[in-house]
């Protein structure tokens, strides 16, 4: 059956099919993935800070902005954290590039499996695939091109926020209350440490993730604190059981205004 | 060795044309429209899991009657198909046109050189951005592509369907209308009435805020339509 490229993939073999769009892409265009480069890793920018943490209704994943190539700042407003799907989202610590591609082929596997079956994919079922993928990115961490994400999402059949973090060869644990990953990601933790507490309301969750990304900011020279004169603030996203969406930019604004104020001398 | 006996191409094509037709006109029918906001697609569907509309991408939307491996075939190709192209593109460039075409090469290569051709007739639909137009398009089990405009039957009794939705049809039907007025016209070609809760639905809407138009009509929503005259 016709199997040219770009013509309709029709016809399988096997029982079944695959609802997977990144053995897709590997099995018709694997030039299309995200490669490996040969030889030592290329000075390329780097992602910094990410975190995640529950509170009572669902998770918050929050980003720093800056990516940073060596001792330079490569980008001052790029975005680190992402939905995933209406109930997932991924945030990313690690080489730029390589992340922002794992990022849309994750978005696209969601999706494609929601077509392909008619169901969406558990919770649990997501968090197994990414560590699937991000094993795939395997060879290109081998050489210095690490990708480590975080991913948070509500659980709909548990009714409850999850968060799960990842090293670099696709290994996977679930976390209880928060995690960090980056350069920035020791601070933050700490900072998380004091701050966070079980069952804390949304407006709270966005301040203690805001909070820990001005310590990391403080702490580590690689990420990027608030810079309320050019309006950049860190991205934060709230997912609960009415979906993943964007924390308004003036609220992550009130909360860096209210912590720096706390600190002003 | 073994000879086959000489059958005219004709006959040959004939042939495989009315196996092709009893198996569809054995099957559902599914009723596709154009309203003021997007594009419904409307069967009478018995199973509440099996579908015979869905989603293939942002814009795109697709329907099959016929035998239902062969149009889930069809299906699952086309989002492949659309997924790979918005990967490699961008999701703006993901077309129903172009997903037309390759349905027809598929349909048109199985149909001459293969032992049965499918017997499936499908519908793909691209809701248009604000201002343009919306694209509809029959694919026949041979492959003939037909450009449609307004509204469009396919299946058992697309015929008859066709024509009273064709006759009935306004340009400014909003979404109940249009329900309403599609469940009407199937019941009179299956000269029966038609439940509420055995009728699938799917429509691209042009004002959804999502990136990916296309829903399914709740059961509830589909009988609220019907309940308001």
């Amino acid at each position: 059956m016709s199997r040219e490229p770009g013509g309709l993939p029709l016809g399988e073999g096997a029982i079944g099919a695959n609802p997977s769009f990144f053995d897709l892409v590997s099995r018709t265009r694997p030039e299309a993935l995200p490669v490996a480069v040969s030889g030592a890793a290329p000075l390329v920018p780097h992602g910094t800070t990410v975190l995640g943490l529950k509170f009572g209704d669902g998770v918050v994943m929050a980003g720093d902005r800056r990516a940073t190539s060596g001792n330079l700042i490569a980008d001052a407003r790029i975005r680190k954290v992402f939905a995933a799907d209406e109930h997932s989202a991924i945030a990313i610590a690690g080489v730029a590039g390589q992340a922002v591609e794992l990022v849309k082929l994750f978005q696209l596997e969601l999706e494609h499996y929601e077509k392909i079956t008619g169901d969406r994919l558990s919770l649990e079922g997501k968090a197994n695939r990414l560590a699937q993928m991000i094993r795939g990115n395997l060879p290109a961490a081998m050489q210095g091109l690490v990708v480590v994400p975080l991913f948070g999402g509500y659980d709909e059949r548990r009714r409850e926020g999850r968060i799960f973090y990842y090293d670099a060869t696709g290994g996977r644990w679930e976390e209880d209350d928060y995690q960090t990953t980056g350069s920035g990601g020791l601070p933050a933790k700490n900072s998380l440490k004091k701050r966070w507490r079980p069952g804390l309301e949304r407006d709270e969750a966005v301040r203690v993730a805001v909070e820990a990304l001005i310590d990391a900011a403080e702490d580590d020279a690689a990420t990027g604190g608030p810079d309320t004169s050019r309006g950049i603030f860190p991205n934060v996203l709230a997912i609960t059981a009415q979906g993943a969406e964007d924390v308004p930019e003036e609220q992550v604004a009130a909360a860096v205004a209210a912590v720096l104020q706390e600190r002003a001398r | 060795m073994s000879f086959m006996p000489y059958v005219p191409p004709e006959q040959l094509m004939k042939d495989r044309s009315d196996f092709a037709n009893k198996g569809i006109g054995r099957g559902k029918s599914v009723v596709g429209i154009e309203y003021t906001d997007g594009i419904l697609f409307l069967a009478e569907n018995p199973s509440a899991t099996l579908h015979k509309i869905s989603e293939i991408y942002d814009r795109i939307a697709f329907a099959g009657v016929g035998k239902y491996s062969e149009f889930e075939e069809l299906r699952i190709a086309g989002v492949r198909l659309a997924d790979m192209r918005g990967y490699s593109y961008g999701r703006e460039d993901v077309r129903a046109r172009d997903l037309a075409n390759g349905y027809s090469q598929a349909l048109s290569a199985i149909f001459t050189q293969q032992m049965k051709p499918y017997e499936v007739e499908i519908l793909v639909a691209e809701v248009a951005d604000d201002g343009g137009r919306n694209e509809m398009y029959h694919i026949a089990f041979d492959g003939t592509v037909t450009d449609e405009h307004g509204s469009v039957a396919i299946g058992g009794h697309a015929e008859a369907l066709g024509t009273s939705v064709k006759e009935a049809y306004q340009a400014d039907w909003d979404l109940a209308t249009a329900v309403r007025e599609s469940v009407k016209a199937l019941s009179s070609a299956e000269s029966r009435e038609l439940e509420s809760t055995s009728i699938e639905a799917g429509v691209l809407e042009r004002s959804r805020p999502a990136r990916r138009k296309f829903r399914r009509l709740t059961d509830t929503e589909i009988s609220g339509f019907l309940a308001t005259p």
